[in-house]
């Protein structure tokens, strides 16, 4: 039923070190971390002064692998999809997150914990659209 | 000051995707594979990550938000959208093809670049350009509220 790589402390250890840092992002600068909108920020027109804080933040995201490495933990992920498919991929991830106002981080974790109705329905519709998603490929494409 | 603050909080967020596996998205694509189930390949752990984070920022936002204004800013700022608009379906409907596809969302993505991942690098370039499409055509006055 279920696969042997799951791992439920890790998975929720993890994620309450998310949670923390959505709280401090909130306590200290007053701001959602959102990871889609901070990214889409780094580009112009910049409408505010907060970029220094944002590219920060986005640093401190790529610097994190390095920090696993020096503790001697180097999870290298697995990326499947020839080059193709990443790229078109990673174009609908970028327009949808932009147009529906959020990602995985912004609604699904802060909004969520907003009990934001708008929040709601956007991680509703991401997650089932994910899967039925990869329901085609892995099982009705033959992938 | 408050950009070391921000490295850190970046960091912290960072940390917490290595450490749960969520930024290896092949873990992700076998939590997203409910057709996995029968075959014994479904990991559940983004369920407790999720259950993880929301515990914790659901208790500390309530606390954070009985001040006044944060810390280091004059007010929150916080979204003041309300009810649904068809951005709000076509949005995530269309991130999600793209996530279950490869099973990078943008955290993961980012963050994938400190492995040194070329085909990260390739995912995130082509990620920039979607988002500065949907920017460009939100401020040119495709949708009715502006950014």
């Amino acid at each position: 039923m279920i696969s042997p790589d799951f791992s439920p402390l890790a998975a929720l250890i993890g994620g309450a070190l998310i949670g923390l840092s959505a709280v401090l992002l909130l306590g200290l600068k007053g701001r959602v971390a959102g990871v889609s909108t901070i990214v889409a920020r780094l580009l112009p027109p910049y409408q505010d002064d907060e970029l220094p804080g944002r590219v920060a933040f986005v640093v401190g995201l790529i610097a994190a692998p390095l920090l696993a490495g020096l503790a001697g933990y180097w999870p290298q992920p697995t990326i499947t999809g020839n080059s193709m498919i990443l790229v078109i991929s990673g174009l609908l991830v970028g327009f949808g997150t932009v147009w529906g106002y959020g990602c995985t981080s912004g609604h699904g974790v802060c909004g969520l914990s907003m009990l934001s109705v708008r929040s709601i329905v956007a991680t509703g519709v991401f997650m089932a659209t994910a899967m039925v998603t990869v329901f085609v490929v892995r099982h009705l494409a033959g992938g | 000051m408050t950009v070391l603050l921000q490295f850190a909080i970046g960091l912290l967020f960072g940390s917490g995707l290595v450490l749960s596996g969520m930024s290896n998205p092949a873990k992700v694509l076998n939590f997203l594979d409910l057709g996995g189930i029968p075959g014994g390949t479904w990991d559940p752990s983004l369920a407790f990550v999720m259950a993880g984070a929301v515990t914790v920022a659901f208790i500390g936002f309530r606390l954070v938000l009985r001040r006044a204004a944060p810390i280091l800013d004059d007010r929150f700022h916080l979204s003041d959208r309300r009810g649904i608009d068809s951005r709000l379906i076509l949005g995530p409907a269309i991130f999600g093809i793209g996530w279950g596809l490869v099973g990078f969302c943008p955290g993961p993505a980012v963050t994938s670049l400190g492995f040194g991942s070329p085909r990260g690098l390739l995912f995130v370039a082509a990620m920039l350009v979607g988002m500065g499409l949907a920017r460009w055509l939100w401020l040119r006055g495709w949708s009715p509220r502006p950014a």
